[in-house]
């Protein structure tokens, strides 16, 4: 092999997104499989840029609700309390347990948005063909898939929440409309991460890549 | 000893040369610096025993209680599948599903897959579907959520502490537990590795059925 090795796109070539075998894809042909492991195969996945958006767009406005509508709902003694992600925050705040006010906030307000922002910017640079240092780009891919699932977090805090707290006389915590809302947000970012294609980010690089050896 | 290999990277495509490991290592994409596969320090015995505690444990955190909540004799339990009811009886079955999702049904697959892939080849069988099974387990991969429901455990312990007593149950220690099992059992399991063995089955059984030809 010479000094220079391509992309798999560019020879041909396509590696198997499960298997990770490299495989000819045979030409024109729209519907190929893994000759190993039978995965669907494409030198890109399909659509990939309009499917991300449609994603990011369902998870922002999703976004409003999560946030606008009480996640639980307090019945006591001295009457019904309903509660946002932000008032959950603020009664951590408030009370000095200021470590789980940062976590909740960052993990239920923060990385979802930022999440959804970085994707956005992901998207529209594969989207207009621009190139703006590849290498940071994939950095910000990887922790946007890395991030997404800590969000799930005030959904599990719903649920225990939920169970526990149901003294029908004294006090019953049960889940808002806005859990709904905040849970499909967190699913609907997770498919946006997975659907966006980070190869794309590459392709308008023009970077060559030299010496195609791994090395650990 | 496996043959030389040419790899994609699965984010940039960068095509190259793939080398065998030290054991421990990891192998970056020379592009982006994406890693592009590891060789785990113990083998598939490892994968095997981690997953098969995983397993255990993910039964042992279902049978019995994560927390329980007393206040004035009454005490309430929360086992995920009580979680689950509660918001299916609240109106909130699709937050009762997605728990459910996450929590039990993802995992559980995975485990099953994981064992029902990896039992056969250690003694040199190739299971029925390999395939198939194979590419769900890498699917459910990214649903992986242990640490994350344990950190929804410690604030919901911590939002409830101020209110009544809080008893830590069995099903919380199985849960930790089960998070490092998972964690293991997914750092020694070496996609690579697995589908050498079938490779090497496979070619060995070819060979056979030839030569069992040529002799008759």
């Amino acid at each position: 092999m010479t000094a220079f090795t391509l992309t798999a796109a560019s020879q041909g070539l396509c590696g198997c997104h499960a298997c990770g075998l490299v495989s000819r894809l045979p030409l024109q042909a729209p519907e190929s499989r893994c000759p190993r492991c039978d995965a669907a195969m494409h030198i890109r996945k399909p659509n990939s840029i309009g499917r991300t958006w449609a994603l990011i767009i369902a998870a922002l406005i999703l976004y409003v609700p999560a946030n606008v509508l009480p996640i639980t709902v307090t019945r006591s003694l001295f009457g019904v309390q309903s509660d946002t992600i932000m008032s959950g925050v603020a009664y951590f705040w408030n009370t000095g347990s200021y470590d789980l006010a940062i976590i909740i906030f960052t993990a239920s307000v923060f990385v979802p948005l930022a999440k959804l922002l970085a994707l956005s910017f992901l998207t529209l640079l594969a989207q207009r063909h621009v190139s703006w240092d590849p290498l940071q780009c994939a950095k910000l891919y990887r922790m946007v898939e890395f991030i997404g699932k800590w969000s799930m977090l005030d959904i599990f805090v719903v649920a225990l929440l939920a169970t526990l707290v149901d003294f029908s006389a004294l006090a019953a915590i049960s889940a808002g409309p806005g859990a709904i809302a905040f849970g499909a947000v967190v699913v609907i970012t997770m498919f946006a991460a997975m659907t966006f294609d980070p190869r794309l980010l590459w392709d308008s690089s023009g970077i060559e890549v030299r010496q195609g050896r791994a090395s650990g | 000893m496996s043959r030389p290999r040419l790899i994609a990277c699965h984010e940039c495509d960068a095509l190259q040369r793939q080398v065998r490991l030290e054991p421990g290592r990891r192998a970056r994409c020379v592009r982006c610096g994406a890693v592009l596969y590891r060789r785990p320090k113990g083998g598939l015995d490892d994968t095997f025993a981690w997953t098969l505690s995983a397993a255990v444990l993910l039964v042992v955190a279902n049978a019995f209680p994560v927390v329980s909540l007393e206040v004035q004799g009454q005490e309430t339990h929360a086992t995920l599948f009580a979680a689950a009811q509660a918001l299916h009886g609240q109106g909130m079955t699709a937050v009762a599903a997605l728990v459910l999702a996450t929590l039990i049904v993802a995992p559980a697959l995975e485990l099953g897959g994981l064992l029902y892939l990896i039992a056969p080849l250690r003694s040199g069988r190739v299971a029925a579907g390999f395939a198939t099974l194979f590419r769900l387990v890498h699917a459910l991969r990214t649903w992986q959520m242990f640490e994350v429901f344990m950190l929804g455990i410690f604030v919901s312990l911590v939002k409830l502490s101020h209110l009544a007593s809080v008893v830590p149950g069995l099903g919380l220690w199985a849960f930790f537990g089960l998070m490092f099992a998972a964690v293991a059992a997914a750092a020694s399991y070496d996609e690579h590795e697995v589908w050498d063995r079938v490779e090497a089955i496979r070619e060995r059984s070819l060979l056979d059925t030839a030569t069992a030809g040529a002799a008759r």
